[in-house]
C-alpha cells in the first residue's frame, strides 16, 4: 500500500518519494551514508531524511475505534465490549432463572409481582428475603473475585496467580477453623476469622516472596507452600473438633451461599465501588506494568505504588467475599483466563473478568441449588468442579505450547 | 556513487535503489524538529556542540546532568560522587567493562533507581521532585529487557508511548494518533502495525519497543544496550535510527558494549570504570590506546576507521603464553 505524504515532510520533493512503507530502509541508510562521508570533527549540519509518514492507511486492527467527544477521548474494542454486555446479559439471565428456581414452586410472574411488593407475605419472604440477595451476592462476589483474580495474575504475570493458589482462601479457613477450636461463638466469629486468617496468609506469604526476589513465579511458589502448610494444620484442626462443629466448619469451607442475606451483599458492594474507583485510576497501569517495572516507569508509572494499590483493593475484594461465604474454589483463578480467551485479549482485564466472575458463580449456584435438589449443595463443590476441569485444560494448553 | 555502492553492501538490496535520492535529501533538506519543539532550539545545540561550544560549565544550559551522584544496591556502592553532563542535542554513548556502573549510571538518569547521595539535574531542576507523568514527557527510557505481552498488536504496544500525555478521560486524542504514526513510520513498522508483536523478528521488535519511546516524544531518549542480542545487520540498522533520530534533535544517551559502534556513532563518549569516569569527550579523544587500556585492561591499537574516518579499536593479537613479555611502546599504540 502507498501512502501519500503530509505534514512538513511532503513540501520537500527531495524526501516525499521515500514515504511509505520504504521509509525505513531510505532513512537509514541515507544516514549511514552521512556518517560515513563526514570528515571527523567536521559541522554537521546533517538534517536526517527519516521522514515522517502520514497515511491514510488503517493503523489499527478492526476491532477497535477511537472516540472523540469534545475534548474526551476514548478507545472502545468490539470484541471485548461486545463479549462483555453478552456475559453480562448472560448472567442477569442466569440470575433470573435462579429466581424462579427452587424447593417452593414460584412462577416468573409471581417473582415479578413479589418483587413490586404485590404478593402475599409468604412469597414476597421467598423471593425478596431469600434468593434476591442470594442471587444478588452470587453476581456481585463472582465480580469480586474474578478482579481480585486478575489483579494477582496481572502483578504475578502468571496465570497461576490467584488468591486460591496464593494461599489466601487456605489461610482463612485456617482463621475460622482456629476460631470455632477456642470456641469462640459470636455471629462475628467465623467472618473475622476468617479475614484475619486470609489477611495474615497473604502478608506472610508477599513478604517472604519479597524476601526471595519480586518476581511473580516466587510469589505463586511460595503461595503454594504456605497453601500446602496451613493445609495440614486445617486437617489437623477438624480432627481435634467436635464432630458437629467439624462438619459445619467443613461445609464452610467447602464456600456455600446457603445463608446468604442482605447483610451479607452490603459489604461485597462497597468492596466492588471501592475496587471500580481505584481499577479506573490504576488499570491502566496495571496493564503496562506487564512489560516490566523499567519500561512501566519510563512512560510515566508509579510502578510501587500501582502494585500497593491494586493488591490492597484485590485482597479487599477476596476478604469480603471470603468472610461472607468461605473460601469459594476457583472463580479468581478462572475467571480473568477465560474472560482473556473470549475477548482475544493479549492480557487479562477487570471489567470482562468481572463478566465471567458473576456468570461463573452465579450458574454454579444454580447447579448447586437444582442439581441434587432437594439437597443442596456448598456452590464451592461447583466451582471446584469446574475448576479443576479448566486447570487440567490450562495446564494441557501450557503443555503443548512448551513443546511446540 | 563508489561510496553509495560501499554501503548497499550491508544493506538489504531491496534498499539500494532508495540511496540515491536519500544522498539528494541529505544536502537539501531542513533539519526536522517537529518533534521536540518544546525546551531546546535542537538543531543549534546540536552545530553549537560539534563547533566545540559545548565545554560549557554545566548547570545553566539546558540538558542532563549529575551532581555528586552516588547510587548502590544493598551494601554495595556502584557510583561514588559520580559527575557527569549530557550536552544538549548530543548523542553520548557511555561505555566500560561490565559491572562498571553504566547501566546504574543510565537507570538513574531514567530514575529508576533513586540515588543515595547527589543529583540528577534536568534542565537545572532535579529529577527527584518531578511528577512521574512530567519526567516521562522528557526523558524515555529504553530498558534493556522488557516483556510485550502475548498476541499484543504492534501500534497497541507502540500507542503505550503516549500514556504520560493521557489522562482518564483523554485516552486517545487525534495529536496520540499522529505520534504513533510518525513512530511507526520513522521506524519503518507502519505496514506491520496491526501484527502481532510476537510474530515479528528480534531485529523488529526492537524496533517496536525504539517506535515506542518515540511515540513519547521526548527531547531526552536513554538506551540501554539497544543492539543486544541482535545480529550485526539488525544492529546497524538500530544504531543508524539512532544516529538519524539524534539529528532531528532528540538527545540520545545510550549504554553500548562495542566499542568501534561507540565511536563511530557518539558525539560524545564516557568512559567508565569502577563507577568513575575515566574520560569523556568526542571519540579522537576518548578512543585512545591508553583510555582502552585504562578502561578495559585491553591492548590494543587505534587506527582510522576507513569508512566513517572516527578511530576503531583493533585489540592486540598476543598468542597467551607471551602475553606478559610483550612490552608494548606508545609508538606502537599511536600506529594510527
Amino acid at each position: 500500500m502507498r501512502c501519500e505524504a503530509a505534514s512538513g515532510t511532503a513540501t520537500d520533493p527531495a524526501i516525499s518519494p521515500a514515504v511509505g512503507p520504504a521509509t525505513w530502509g531510505a532513512g537509514v541508510t541515507g544516514s549511514s551514508l552521512s556518517a560515513g562521508s563526514r570528515p571527523p570533527g567536521a559541522p554537521r549540519s546533517g538534517p536526517s531524511n527519516i521522514t515522517t509518514g502520514l497515511c491514510s492507511q488503517a493503523l489499527w486492527p478492526t476491532r477497535v475505534r477511537h472516540l472523540r467527544p469534545g475534548p474526551y477521548s476514548l478507545r472502545v474494542d468490539l470484541v471485548t465490549t461486545t463479549v462483555t454486555v453478552v456475559l453480562v446479559l448472560a448472567a442477569l439471565a442466569v440470575g433470573a432463572w435462579s429466581m424462579v428456581t427452587g424447593s417452593s414452586t414460584i412462577t416468573a410472574g409471581e417473582v415479578w409481582a413479589a418483587l413490586g411488593g404485590r404478593a402475599d407475605a409468604g412469597t414476597t419472604r421467598i423471593v425478596v428475603q431469600w434468593r434476591l440477595p442470594r442471587v444478588v451476592f452470587a453476581l456481585l462476589a463472582g465480580a469480586a473475585l474474578a478482579i481480585a483474580g486478575a489483579i494477582f495474575q496481572s502483578i504475578t504475570r502468571n496465570p497461576l496467580g490467584s488468591p486460591d493458589i496464593i494461599g489466601f482462601s487456605t489461610g482463612a479457613y485456617t482463621g475460622a477453623l482456629l476460631v470455632s477450636v477456642l470456641g469462640w461463638t459470636s455471629v462475628w466469629a467465623t467472618p473475622t476469622g476468617a479475614l484475619l486468617g486470609g489477611l495474615g496468609t497473604g502478608a506472610v506469604v508477599y513478604l517472604f516472596a519479597r524476601r526471595v526476589g519480586r518476581s511473580g513465579i516466587r510469589l505463586v511458589i511460595v503461595g503454594i507452600g504456605v497453601s500446602v502448610l496451613l493445609g495440614a494444620v486445617n486437617t489437623y484442626l477438624l480432627t481435634v473438633m467436635r464432630l458437629e462443629q467439624a462438619i459445619a466448619a467443613a461445609s464452610w469451607g467447602a464456600g456455600s451461599l446457603n445463608d446468604v442475606g442482605w447483610v451479607q451483599v452490603w459489604p461485597v458492594l462497597a468492596a466492588l465501588v471501592l475496587a471500580a474507583g481505584l481499577l479506573a485510576l490504576f488499570a491502566r497501569g496495571m496493564a503496562l506494568l506487564e512489560m516490566g517495572d523499567d519500561a512501566a516507569q519510563s512512560i510515566g508509572i508509579n510502578a510501587e505504588r500501582t502494585r500497593v494499590v491494586l493488591l490492597v483493593a484485590a485482597v479487599a475484594l477476596v476478604a469480603v467475599v471470603t468472610a461472607a461465604a468461605g473460601p469459594i474454589a476457583f472463580v479468581a483463578l478462572a475467571a480473568p483466563q477465560l474472560a482473556m480467551r473470549l475477548c482475544g485479549a493479549s492480557q487479562v482485564q477487570a471489567v470482562p473478568a468481572a463478566a465471567v466472575g458473576a456468570l461463573l458463580l452465579v450458574g454454579s449456584d444454580l447447579v448447586a441449588r437444582a442439581a441434587l435438589a432437594p439437597l443442596q449443595l456448598p456452590v464451592g463443590i461447583v466451582t471446584m468442579c469446574l475448576g479443576g476441569a479448566y486447570l487440567v485444560w490450562l495446564l494441557l494448553g501450557l503443555g503443548r505450547r512448551s513443546r511446540t | 556513487m563508489s561510496r553509495s555502492e560501499k554501503t548497499t553492501s550491508r544493506v538489504t538490496p531491496a534498499l539500494a535503489s532508495t540511496i540515491a535520492s536519500s544522498v539528494v535529501a541529505q544536502q537539501t533538506a531542513q533539519p526536522l524538529a517537529q518533534q521536540t519543539a518544546k525546551p531546546q532550539a535542537p538543531a543549534s545545540s546540536v552545530q553549537g556542540f560539534a563547533s566545540g561550544a559545548s565545554t560549557a560549565n554545566g548547570s545553566d544550559l539546558p540538558g542532563l546532568l549529575t551532581r555528586q551522584l552516588s547510587v548502590g544496591y544493598g551494601d554495595r556502592s556502584v557510583l561514588d560522587a559520580l559527575d557527569v553532563s549530557i550536552h544538549p542535542g548530543s548523542f553520548t554513548v557511555i561505555i566500560g567493562p561490565n559491572a562498571c556502573g553504566k547501566s546504574t549510571l543510565l537507570r538513574a538518569l531514567a530514575r529508576l533507581l533513586s540515588p543515595r547521595g547527589g543529583q540528577v539535574l534536568l534542565d537545572g531542576r532535579d529529577i527527584a521532585h518531578t511528577p512521574a507523568k512530567e519526567l516521562a514527557r522528557r526523558v524515555g527510557m529504553l530498558p534493556q529487557t522488557s516483556t510485550a505481552p502475548e498476541g499484543i498488536a504492534v501500534v497497541d504496544l507502540v500507542s503505550r508511548g503516549r500514556h504520560p500525555y493521557q489522562g482518564l478521560l483523554r485516552r486517545w486524542s487525534s495529536e496520540d494518533e499522529h505520534a504513533v504514526r510518525s513512530a511507526l513510520a520513522d521506524t519503518g513498522l507502519t505496514e506491520f502495525a496491526s501484527r502481532a508483536v510476537d510474530e515479528l523478528s528480534g531485529g523488529q521488535r526492537q524496533r517496536v519497543w525504539i517506535a515506542m519511546a518515540l511515540a513519547q516524544q521526548t527531547p531526552v531518549l536513554l538506551l540501554d544496550e539497544p543492539t543486544t542480542y541482535l545480529d550485526i545487520a539488525h544492529q546497524i540498522e538500530v544504531m543508524d535510527l539512532c544516529q538519524a533520530m539524534n539529528r532531528r534533535g532528540r538527545t540520545l544517551v545510550a549504554v553500548l558494549h562495542d566499542l568501534n559502534q561507540a565511536a563511530r556513532y557518539a558525539t560524545d563518549l564516557i568512559a567508565v570504570r569502577d563507577g568513575r569516569v575515566i574520560a569523556q569527550g568526542h571519540p579522537d579523544q576518548v578512543v585512545t590506546a591508553e583510555v582502552v587500556h585504562t578502561v578495559f585492561g585491553v591492548r590494543a591499537r587505534v587506527i582510522e576507521d576507513p569508512e566513517s574516518g572516527r578511530p576503531m579499536v583493533i585489540p592486540r593479537y598476543i598468542p597467551a603464553p607471551l602475553m606478559s613479555a610483550v612490552a608494548i611502546t606508545d609508538a606502537d599504540t599511536n600506529a594510527s
